[in-house]
């Protein structure tokens, strides 16, 4: 039988991750799939620093398994989900 | 058609990567580099020391995507990128993007197109440290605005003189 995955990665990144104090963690998913904009509610409900930084408005990127989306893709359990600020590399 | 992604903390040199791509390809006939390196002012402030931070992982993706995306676009030989990641000081070099053509125009155009998405897409973050503390480096929108002119790419083919 395969590996059920119920649950989800979550990275924070670069000055997120300093502001949230976590670069890594596992997150149980409720149902088998969840919205991005649904998954960034659920973070924003945490405490005031997640609410403030991932206001809608703010400017941050969402990356899943790699590949920037929007608030409509779907996540899926054993998806990684990396949350970060506009990219300043070069 | 070769893209080579190099994502380190050690630094390069520019003379032998661009040997090294010009002695697997004899037909090369152009080559355009561009090299990105710590100033020692950001922002009418003095900069002491700057870390790198990147996503491992995705990094590697976006960078190949880039390179991929420019042999699309024109007719080019080969690709380097080589970013640098860890800490950096003022005069070091961070980053090396280079393409190679038959002919000028397409190597100068692929290495700037490349220079432009890797600014706006590629995973890294800059923290400065200056006399008054640690900041992380804020994106520019003029950025943005380089990498949105490729989208109209009828003006900016170039001509394949050279």
């Amino acid at each position: 039988m395969a590996e059920v995955h119920t649950s989800i990665q979550l990275v924070f990144l670069a000055r997120l991750r300093e502001r949230f104090g976590v670069a890594r963690e596992t997150l149980s998913l409720d149902s088998s799939e969840i919205s991005v904009a649904s998954l960034l509610a659920k973070l924003r409900s945490r405490d005031s620093v997640f609410a403030d930084e991932l206001a809608e408005g703010r400017a941050y990127r969402v990356a899943v398994n790699h590949t920037v989306v929007g608030g409509e893709h779907s996540v899926r359990a054993g998806d990684e989900v990396a949350i970060f600020p506009p990219v300043t590399g070069g | 058609m070769a893209a080579y992604i190099r994502v380190q903390t050690e630094d390069f040199n520019i003379s032998e990567e661009i040997a090294t791509l010009r002695a697997r390809n004899p037909r090369v006939g152009a080559v355009a580099s561009f090299m990105g390196c710590v100033r020692d002012m950001n922002e009418g402030d003095s900069v002491k020391l700057m870390y790198l931070e990147h996503y491992p992982g995705m990094t590697e993706r976006e960078l190949e995507r880039i390179s991929a995306d420019a042999a699309s676009r024109w007719s080019i030989f080969d690709t380097l990128i080589v970013h640098r990641v860890g800490e950096l000081r003022p005069l070091d070099q961070i980053v090396l993007v280079i393409a190679t053509s038959a002919h000028r125009g397409d190597a100068f155009a692929a290495c700037e197109f490349m220079m432009d998405y890797l600014k706006t897409q590629a995973p890294f973050w800059k923290r400065e440290s200056t006399v008054d503390g640690e900041r992380w480096v804020e994106a520019r929108a003029s950025d943005d605005i380089a990498a949105k002119r490729w989208q109209s790419a009828e003006t900016q083919t170039p001509s394949h003189a050279g």
